[in-house]
């Protein structure tokens, strides 16, 4: 069976960096509708810092390439994102710390531990409109593809596409976090940049692995 | 977009570089990571206060460093809050022993990474207090938004603040004055152009001809709604009565408790304005709004108290807390007792703010 490795990790990683460069412009405008077009700038910028660390990470268990990851988030994104995306990474990686490959299990695991880091810090609830929107669904669909037998390849396409779908229903919602919720109602119609930013990076997990069992 | 800047990129770095140059007496600036602190630091005896936010508010809170104000202030980048590492360095370069207060604006991110700081901060044995400002009344709801923004009365707190440190308050009587500030004080804000960031390259939001912005904050965001222009007689009347008539606010707002070791959310009121109450009145420039404008709304603002017997005791007017090159303007009125007017009136030596020294 597919094991997902330090060496893959770094892999998704990197696509990260590139799909959020390609995206910084998309990012940023949504950012425009609610808030203060500063977020795919942010975050291009944090990730570029996260890719600069990856070459030396290579032979690096999987627990401290996260970790690694969130602690460069935290010092280079700044705004909300930073320490929201940083507790992620760091808390993500504290469940596999030592280890240099994972199954599909453990991943989820990891994830749903970061998760629980952001709520923690951020103490959003589903419906707020924010990148949680995207992430419980994720989660949500990855364990129900597991449990049902999927591997690799389904259980993470079904995580993307939820996520997808998360994203997407973000755009009816009122805010009530974050700088989207100073606008009241002006927040519905838009989609949120957090929860499309929390998309791209679970997609890139997909893009670096899909071609594992 | 037509900005008096090099590369978008360097824009921090570079406005960092320039203020070196320019009050070396007043401040150093230390970079990677990036804070600017008094030039003599570690003042002994005091509590050391810090302050920090992201650019594009100048002269907040860079402006502000300096005796009587902010022994340090943390830049992030464009409208973006800092990062803990920034607290961090700055916290170890201007205790003297005495501790150190972080004055925060509630904005998620700069209460986030505040937190942080200070957390890390403690964990190196340096004591340290915050106090969060959250004036702003565009911002009705706080249980289904991030609540209010802090805005104007953050300059007003940090010179009150900043005396009382220069007199010996300790850190927990510090603490306790700037809550007492920021539960007296209110603002309200309006727009006649967004700001273009210059990394994004163009307005964060357009406005129409004839419309104006209603309710904004400091981040060029768009506010509270949309409305047709009006004069600024009619604008000071609805900003100035959203301040005045705004009713006792409550609110849980974050606090480090000493005994347990831990953070927890603490319910504070701020009390209406009445009748009878002595006031600070500040009438701001978002940046592109000039002087010859503020007088006019000033001179509303004026008459407006003198109608609802409420008494202006001091002013502050002109550019203190911006939003880039946006054309507006903001409101803050911040109810004063004997302890706050006296400590606004002790001097003050910043870049942006100086008298009695």
């Amino acid at each position: 069976m597919s094991e997902i490795t330090s060496s893959d990790v770094v892999k998704w990683l990197r696509l990260v960096a590139t799909t959020l460069k390609e995206n910084s412009d998309y990012l940023t405008e949504l950012d425009s509708a609610i808030g203060d077009a500063d977020h795919g700038i942010n975050m291009k910028r944090g990730f570029e810092k996260v890719e600069s660390k990856l070459d030396a990470m290579v032979d690096k268990d999987i627990g401290t390439i996260l970790k690694t990851a969130g602690m460069s988030l935290i010092g280079s994104v700044g705004g909300a994102s930073g320490p929201l995306y940083g507790t992620f990474f760091i808390e993500a990686g504290k469940e596999v710390a030592g280890k240099d490959s994972i199954g599909i299990n453990e991943f989820a695991a990891l994830i749903k531990r970061g998760l629980q880091g952001i709520l923690k810090i951020g103490k959003a609830q589903r419906g707020d409109k924010t990148m949680v929107d995207a992430l419980i669904p994720a989660i949500e669909a990855l364990e129900t593809a597991i449990k049902g037998g999927s591997k690799i390849h389904d259980a993470l396409k079904s995580m993307v596409e939820a996520a997808h779908t998360g994203m997407k229903n973000t755009i009816p919602m009122l805010a009530k976090k974050g700088r989207a919720s100073y606008l009241g109602d002006r927040s519905i119609g838009h989609q949120d940049p957090g929860a499309t930013s929390l998309y791209l990076i679970l997609k890139s997990a997909y893009d670096a692995w899909h071609d594992k069992e | 977009m037509k900005k008096l800047i090099n590369k978008p990129e360097s824009v921090v770095k570079e406005e960092l570089e320039g203020i070196a140059v320019a009050y070396p007496s007043l401040v150093e600036v230390h970079f990677d990571p990036n804070y600017i602190y008094r030039a003599d630091a570690p003042v002994k005896g005091k509590v050391a206060l810090i302050s920090g936010g992201g650019s594009g508010h100048e002269p907040l809170h860079g402006g502000f460093v300096g005796h009587g104000m902010l022994d340090a202030a943390c830049p992030g980048n464009v409208f973006t809050s800092p990062t803990p590492d920034q607290m961090l360095e700055a916290t170890k370069t201007v205790n003297s022993g005495e501790g150190v207060l972080y004055i925060i604006k509630n904005y998620s991110g700069d209460v986030m990474n505040f937190k942080m700081a200070a957390d890390l901060a403690r964990d190196e044995g340096i004591k340290v207090d915050t106090v969060i400002i959250d004036d702003d009344v565009a911002v009705k709801d706080s249980l289904y938004t991030e609540g209010r923004r802090g805005v104007g009365t953050t300059v007003i707190a940090e010179h009150i603040l900043g005396a009382a440190a220069e007199k010996g308050y300790d850190l927990h009587r510090l603490a306790e004055l700037g809550r007492k500030v920021n539960i007296n004080g209110r603002s309200m804000g309006m727009a006649l152009t967004s700001c273009i960031v210059p990394e994004h390259g163009k307005p964060t939001f357009e406005l129409g001809e004839t419309e104006m912005e209603i309710g904004i904050g400091i981040h060029g965001e768009p506010g509270r709604e949309r409305v047709e222009i009006k004069s600024a007689d009619e604008i000071t009347e609805i900003l100035a009565l959203s301040i005045i008539e705004d009713g006792p606010y409550t609110r849980k707002l974050t606090q480090w408790n000493e005994e347990r070791e831990e953070w927890e959310d603490v319910e504070v009121t701020s009390p209406p304005l009445k009748k009878g109450d002595n006031v600070l009145a500040f009438v701001n420039s978002m940046g592109g709004t000039p002087d010859i404008e503020l007088f006019i709304i000033y001179r509303k603002l004026y008459s407006i108290c003198e109608e609802k017997g409420i008494k202006i005791v001091r002013n502050l007017i002109g550019r203190y807390i911006t939003s880039l090159e946006m054309q507006g303007c903001s409101i803050t009125l911040v109810k004063m007792d004997d302890e706050m007017i006296e400590l606004w009136d002790a001097p003050v030596k910043t870049a942006a703010l100086r008298w009695g020294i």
